[in-house]
């Protein structure tokens, strides 16, 4: 283990970006989360969320429910935030993990590193000092956050530093991947597997029995929340992630030194020796680039929605608590009263119908930039070099966005109905949820367009395509909570499609961002048959 | 093939911002022709290659291929070129037989039965696994890779960037035969080396390019002339007439078996006068070596071009 304190010290200097994002970004989601539960300040607020928490589908997307009587805010920070929090840290801790050990073998930098007076375990030892180090500066900064909200410190900071070892158990995980697989992708996708296993079984287990059932103890999601923390702590379940982690990196150091370098357990299948014979162009080649991505999103957006459908019918009941409380108004745009129980449900799938269309957007742009890695990589130089014109090009992996995230948003709408009627709630048809859907293809189109056109043009600045992404969602949720001024909230194209669910859409607006969307595809099109490939 | 040449290049200048990348660059190459084009990192060599393909516009003067304007006819230029860069990234789901499927096909190209032949062919000759997904590759088989994709389509024009980078000399080997068997009949290449001993065996003419212009150019032999050829002898005499000699460079003289051993290099210009004197001190023995590329090459490189450039003429 000659060198680990070196190897991490040069980690820690090559991540520090990556520290203070994931820091910063973890602690502003349990400030955001908490600024929300810090409604709950009256006992009929409570009681309402905590009915809401109580259907199976809250639960499978929540916690094993502690505390749910009276339901404090730090009880629906631990019930409700730490999954959340839980499942970043662990992906964060995989993919730090993977990113140090088996990604560098892959790229053979770490031979460079092992041919030092470097021992055989030293890089994956520094690996996870990295995570421990990384996880606990979060652990750190996050419980600050929650204590200095008015939350219990000691309570803030055993909740955070107990979900920091949760994620150190992924990070374990991902440490016997990357010994077994050849790949960094494999050793990720393994991990992140695993990850996706112990959320279901942890959402299956707490379903069946409140307080988890006994297949909830089988993930070590379920560890870090049965601590009870803010209700009821208890140490005894962080044992288990303990025995857990040293259980894997024994495991990890076993295989470790039975392997050689650059060398996995699992061997690697043969592919293809020759293309299909519809790969012909730069738009099959998209699609096989980008069929995986798509299908992921589809299925994983789509569970979400799903559940999101399911709670559609619980909503009334819920809403009714919280009707009168100055935020959820600004939030739900019910000033002038909630209305009807058929009102206030339509009220709320607008809100869902925002969620999908900012899920479709943030795919379309990240499809669309799909090009830019292309570029940056060489590729495109070498598709160029051929006789494929710039349009042919950029049409395919354009081509691709538009469709994918047309396909996102459908079957998300399609997703949401499914939940709905699968609870038994049919008060309103399946076109209504399609056309909740449709209505917002032309506004996607544009920030599609507006990625691409930023691409063609300029592309050291596509990062604003994922500002506007994220302009576009805080505008249709809290304009009126921040009161933004009219013109900026003009700025947002899914401003211009109206109230979908409230039936409030003008067709002739609509043509409108179609057009939009045209001349950006047009621009898109005349900057990138002109400028320099790649950009320098 | 058309009467134009395969490469016309002429008063070629391009900037990137502050950076002047080339600055008035001529090179040609014609049918069947293999052009070396060398020069020290950053000396604009693969700039001209991004110019000629269509990738960067030029700031000003013309690039042509086959008589064509290589910006505006890029996509009909290209149905007649192959282009080997020297850092292959390849599509990392695909496999490598599928990434040169995809190469040839997009190339438009040869019929199809010509093609699964002649990949066969080209897989075995390269010793190349096409099962094997594009990312886990290492560097010489994703050049591979590329070789066999532009080998593959027979163009009458190869642009090579570093094509070897990354290979063992058995598949250098083996790069060279193709190279030789596509000049044979008649295809032009355009070849950037740095690998000296591979532009003197394929190389009919070189190019050496240095901050964007072209420094040398001409025929191998043409420019073996403009270098100097190294000496050594064992004489007799005193060899102080030798070192006042014009032409004369670098003279070094050791005692040796009761004569002198003296080393220089020789202007090839001088080389007649200087052995003249020499022959006059008495010789007991003498080499000359003939200047190598790689002289000729640092010359080029070092880091005053201008001195370098008139201390051989």
């Amino acid at each position: 283990m000659t060198g680990t304190g070196t190897l991490l010290r040069f980690m820690l200097r090559r991540d520090r970006m990556r520290i203070l994002w994931w820091t910063l970004g973890i602690a502003a989601l349990y400030a955001g989360g908490l600024g929300e539960y810090l409604l709950l300040d009256d006992p009929e607020a409570r009681a309402a969320r905590s009915l809401l928490l109580s259907s199976p589908a809250m639960v499978s997307m929540s916690g094993p429910g502690y505390g749910l009587d009276d339901y404090t805010p730090g009880a629906a920070v631990a019930n409700e935030l730490v999954l959340w929090v839980l499942l970043a840290l662990s992906v964060m801790s995989i993919l730090q993990v993977v990113r140090h050990t088996r990604a560098e073998e892959e790229s053979g930098r770490s031979e460079l590193v092992r041919a030092g007076a470097v021992g055989r375990h030293a890089p994956s030892v520094a690996a996870l000092l990295l995570v421990v180090v990384m996880n606990t500066v979060v652990a750190l900064t996050s419980g600050a956050v929650v204590a200095a909200q008015g939350l219990d410190a000691a309570q803030s900071f055993a909740m955070t530093f107990a979900t920091a070892l949760g994620a150190l158990v992924l990070g374990a995980v991902a440490l016997v991947a990357a010994q077994v697989y050849e790949h960094g992708r494999g050793a990720a996708g393994a991990s992140l597997a695993v990850l996706g296993a112990a959320f279901l079984l942890r959402a299956v287990g707490d379903v069946r029995e409140r307080h988890g059932s006994p297949l909830s103890w089988v993930s070590p999601i379920a560890w870090v929340q049965q601590t009870r923390v803010f209700v009821d702590l208890r140490w005894w379940p962080l044992v288990l992630c303990v025995v857990a982690i040293v259980g894997l990196l024994a495991l990890a150091a076993f295989l470790g030194s039975r392997r050689d370098h650059a060398a996995g357990l699992v061997a690697v299948r043969p592919g293809r020796a020759d293309a299909r014979p519809a790969l012909t162009g730069p738009l099959p080649l998209a699609w096989v680039q980008q069929r995986g991505a798509l299908l992921w999103t589809v299925l994983g957006l789509g569970v979400l929605w799903l559940g999101s459908g399911t709670i559609i019918r619980e909503v009334p009941r819920a809403l009714d608590a919280v009707a009168g409380n100055p935020v959820y108004d600004a939030l739900l745009g019910s000033e002038g009263g909630l209305g009807g129980e058929e009102q206030m449900i339509r009220t709320f799938l607008g809100i869902f119908g925002l969620y999908i269309a900012a899920g479709a957007a943030a795919y379309g742009v990240a499809a669309v930039l799909r090009a830019k890695g292309e570029e940056e990589t060489g590729r495109t130089e070498l598709a160029l070099a051929a006789p494929v014109s710039r349009g042919r090009w950029l049409a395919g992996p354009l081509t691709i966005a538009l469709l994918g995230t047309a396909t996102v948003q459908v079957t998300g709408a399609l997703a949401l109905w499914l939940g709905a009627v699968s609870t038994g709630y049919d008060e309103l048809a399946l076109g209504e949820y399609l056309e909740l859907g449709l209505v917002y293809l032309p506004a996607l189109a544009v920030l599609v367009a507006l990625a691409a056109a930023l691409h063609a043009w300029v592309p050291r600045a596509t990062g604003l395509a994922w500002a506007m992404v994220g302009y576009v969602f805080v505008v249709g949720m809290f304009a009126d909570l921040f009161d933004l001024p009219a013109w900026s909230r003009r700025i947002s194209p899914f401003w211009w499609v109206g109230s979908p669910a409230l039936g409030d859409v003008e067709p002739a607006r609509l043509w409108g961002l179609a057009g939009v969307a045209v001349v950006l595809l047009l621009l898109a099109f005349a900057g990138f048959r002109r400028r320099d490939v790649p950009t320098l | 093939m058309t009467a134009a040449p395969a490469i016309e290049i002429h008063d070629l200048r391009k900037s990137f911002g502050d950076v002047q990348a080339l600055a008035g660059l001529d090179l040609s190459v014609g049918p069947g022709e293999v052009r070396g084009f060398l020069g020290p990192n950053g000396a604009g060599k693969s700039t001209t290659i991004r110019v000629l393909l269509g990738l960067l516009r030029a700031d000003s003067g013309t690039a042509r291929l086959f008589g064509g304007d290589a910006w505006r006819d890029a996509v009909a230029l290209h149905r007649r070129l192959a282009y080997v860069p020297g850092d292959v990234s390849l599509w990392p789901t695909l496999t490598g037989g599928e990434c040169i499927d995809y190469l040839a096909r997009i190339s438009g190209r040869g019929d199809r039965a010509r093609l699964r032949a002649r990949k066969a062919e080209l897989l075995e000759s390269f010793e190349l696994d096409p099962r094997k997904k594009a990312r886990t590759y290492s560097k010489g088989n994703r050049q591979k890779v590329a070789l066999v994709a532009a080998f593959l389509t027979e163009p009458e024009l190869y642009v090579l960037d570093e094509p070897t980078s990354g290979l063992d000399p058995l598949m250098e080997a083996v790069f060279t035969r193709y190279v030789r068997e596509a000049r044979d009949e008649g295809r032009a290449v355009l070849l950037s080396s740095h690998i000296l001993s591979e532009v003197e065996k394929l190389c009919d003419t070189v190019t050496i390019i240095r901050n964007g212009t072209a420094v040398e150019s001409g025929t191998l032999a043409e420019l073996r002339h403009l270098t100097r050829t190294s000496v050594t002898a064992v004489v007799d005499g005193d060899p102080a007439a030798v070192a006042g000699l014009p032409g004369v460079h670098d003279l070094v003289t050791t005692p040796s078996d009761g004569g002198t051993r003296i080393a220089f290099d020789v202007d090839d210009a001088r080389v007649g006068a200087v052995l003249g004197a020499v022959s006059t001190l008495g010789v007991r023995g003498l080499t000359a070596t003939p200047p190598s590329l790689e002289d000729l090459f640092m010359r080029h490189y070092g880091d005053v071009p201008g001195a370098a450039a008139t201390g051989t003429r």
